[in-house]
């Protein structure tokens, strides 16, 4: 018989029965739903009381544009948002930056001053909607902004309810957008952490990935492993500051990928919930139980889909919708058939969209708590992957732990290690990929030229130019430069910079001067370039 | 043969780029990786200074057009047009024959099997 393994890597069994969960204690391991320690999700009847959130990433070209975007999808159901910013925008340079050319509005909306949020946002009452700001290096002064929109809508700051990812360590590990070296970065999410907390304690400062890090080729149980030990070490640098781990903790949220093997993805949150609270109430001393809830953003995963017939990848999506309800996530997000090819056509994103409800709808996924619960195979496979992810831990701290293996460039090349692994399973065939490795019919399949490209339009790039030029313009431009000057002021000492931010973002200091005046004070991160 | 695989423009993500420089690697090429976020100028530069033979470009942003195109702009202006310039990444379709125009010698468009772009690199003349 062919020997299979879990993407994690121990071998999966042809059959399991009673004794292979005979080391299983009901009440210590699994528990019930909404009670420590969550193995079965964090609240009791979960989506029987309230469906997960449906939250596609979106965002492209102009404030205006994306506004429009976001509208179309709001009117189709959609009950939140999740939004994409340009390069130039996540690495604080703004539109008219040299290096910022041919960059403005492609992969997200361009922002350069408060008066480009206000537009993104007009019509969509913040009171009301909640949004994710996908944003890490820039969090802070991209939030400032968001804040700063809200109190212009009237909005209260008790009802403000927004979820900046603000999670430079996968940043350093995976997505590249830092800027800072390690130890500023760290602290301006922290001071981020600390003002949410202590004036929008509804909104959610922190997003932990493990998503990017999947995405950049780890593991299913390194996915979680290394979501858990950057969680921590936010922990630990909010306690440094003299937070009690209650006051922050609960606002902690997350997103991870689900694609990929259903079972082994369902096992992998199961035995995330129950190490996330143990970690929490155990070594942390945590005990508001709001503080123990692993809650997370479950989504797909470009890495899921293929090029080849693009089409195939929609069944795709439907089977990664299945893993993520089956998994318990709180908001659900799914990568578009096209995403190999483009920015996702409106086309795309709105089946994106429909494959999420009628997952929660009709498929009856969503019926009851916890569905796989009791199956011999799938309490088998939570407890394999709580052991391989207590391994990978502690690798992570022969590392020195996930800080230090982020300044030494280890933990990134492990990650390129395991992308190449895989990438060697995908060439040999032992990871089988329909119509890429096997069932190929007898034309490979080459790039669809039918699948509708997003039409880059390069006048947006003028347009933003001509508004931020505008803006510059018409602000008082003393005041935005004394409130830059507070920004390094504070850079240079110890003070929470988010109170001079967003004193700089109300008096239209663009975001590119922000950036650079904690550079001038900070400096910038030079890579370990490890492969 | 030595290889420079590079990361211009501000795009972050770099699976693509290490797979293929470890791909080379275990096929016999010494391989360069630039790290992100490098100003064509920086690669050409270092292309020059570490005498390869071939620069790999990897663009996933959509930036690929211009990007390469200031590459092998800047490498005929530093006389080393015979370094060959390589393309993978996020690229349609249709920017493929746009990019041999500029003299781009292979494009990779996603999707392309390892194997196939360790043959092409090994047809490449020497410097």
């Amino acid at each position: 018989m062919k020997e299979i393994k879990a993407h994690a890597g121990f071998p999966i069994a042809p059959v399991y029965g009673p004794e292979d969960v005979a080391r299983v204690d009901f009440e210590r391991d699994i528990g019930r739903p909404g009670e420590y320690p969550y193995t079965r999700g964090i609240h009791p009847h979960m989506y029987r009381e309230r469906l997960w959130t449906m939250r596609q990433y979106v965002g492209f070209g102009t404030p205006a544009e994306t506004n429009a975007r976001f509208k179309y999808l709001m009117t189709h159901g959609q009950d939140a948002l999740n939004v994409a910013f340009d390069l130039p925008t996540q690495l604080g340079l703004d539109s008219d930056d040299p290096k910022a050319e041919g960059e403005v509005g492609r992969v997200g909306m361009a922002v350069d001053t408060l008066a480009d949020m206000e537009e993104a946002f007009a019509g969509i009452p913040l009171d009301r909607v909640s949004v994710s700001l996908t944003i890490n290096g820039m969090a802070a002064p991209i939030t400032a902004m968001y804040y700063a929109v809200a109190e212009k809508q009237g909005a209260a700051a008790a009802r403000v309810v927004t979820t900046p990812q603000n999670d430079i360590l996968k940043e350093f590990i995976a997505r590249g957008t830092w800027i800072y070296p390690v130890d500023p970065s760290l602290r301006l999410v922290a001071d981020l952490i600390e003002f949410s907390a202590r004036h929008y304690p509804r909104s959610n400062p922190v997003s932990v990935c493990g998503y990017h890090i999947r995405e950049a080729g780890c593991t299913t149980a390194q996915e979680m492993a290394y979501g858990l030990a950057i969680a921590a070490a936010y922990v630990e640098l909010m306690l440094a500051r003299g937070m009690a781990v209650d006051e922050f903790a609960p606002r902690i949220s997350f997103n991870f990928t689900a694609w990929g093997k259903i079972f082994e993805e369902v096992a992998k949150f199961r035995a995330g919930r129950r190490l996330y609270a143990r970690m929490l109430r155990e070594r942390f001393g945590a005990t508001n139980p709001k503080s123990w809830m692993f809650r997370t953003l479950i989504g797909g995963g470009g890495s899921a889909f293929a090029v080849q017939e693009p089409e195939n990848n929609i069944v795709r999506g439907a089977y990664i919708a299945l893993a993520a309800s089956l998994a318990g996530a709180q908001t659900m997000a799914l990568p578009t058939y096209d995403e190999a090819y483009t920015i996702p056509s409106p086309k795309a994103q709105l089946i994106a969209l429909r494959t999420m409800q009628i997952c929660a709808e009709e498929s009856g996924a969503a019926d009851t708590v916890d569905p796989l619960a009791g199956s011999y195979y799938v309490e088998a496979l939570t407890g394999a992957m709580e052991q391989r992810i207590q391994e990978e831990l502690a690798s992570v701290e022969r590392m020195g732990g996930i800080v230090e293996a982020v300044r030494s460039g280890a933990i990134q090349a492990e990650v390129a290690r395991q992308a190449y692994l895989y990438e060697q399973k995908i060439v040999s065939g032992e990871i089988p990929r329909v119509a890429v490795n096997c069932h190929v019919g007898d034309v490979p399949a080459e790039a669809d030229r039918d699948v509708e490209l997003y039409a880059f339009d390069p006048s947006a790039h003028a347009a933003q130019l001509a508004k931020l030029e505008r803006t510059r313009a018409q602000r008082d431009d003393g005041a935005a430069r004394a409130a830059l000057r507070r920004v390094a002021e504070a850079a240079r000492g110890r003070e929470n910079l988010m109170y001079p931010i967003m004193e700089a973002v109300k008096a239209y200091a663009t975001l590119g001067e922000i950036a650079q005046a904690m550079r001038d004070v900070f400096g910038e991160h030079k890579e370990a370039v490890k492969f | 043969m030595k290889v420079l695989i590079a990361k211009p423009g501000l795009d972050g993500h770099d699976r693509g780029a290490k797979v293929v420089a470890h791909a080379l690697r275990d096929a016999g090429f010494e391989v360069v990786y630039s790290g992100l976020k490098r100003t064509p100028d920086e690669i050409v530069r270092e292309a020059i200074q570490e005498d390869v033979d071939v620069v790999g470009l990897s663009v996933l942003s959509g930036a690929h057009m211009l990007l390469a195109r200031r590459v092998v702009e800047a490498l005929r202006a530093q006389d080393a047009a015979d370094i060959a310039v390589v393309v993978g990444g996020i690229i349609p379709p249709r920017d493929v024959e746009a990019l041999k125009q500029l003299g781009v010698r292979h494009v990779f468009p996603m999707g392309t099997p390892l194997p196939e772009i360790v043959k092409a690199l090994k047809k490449e003349p020497l410097r």
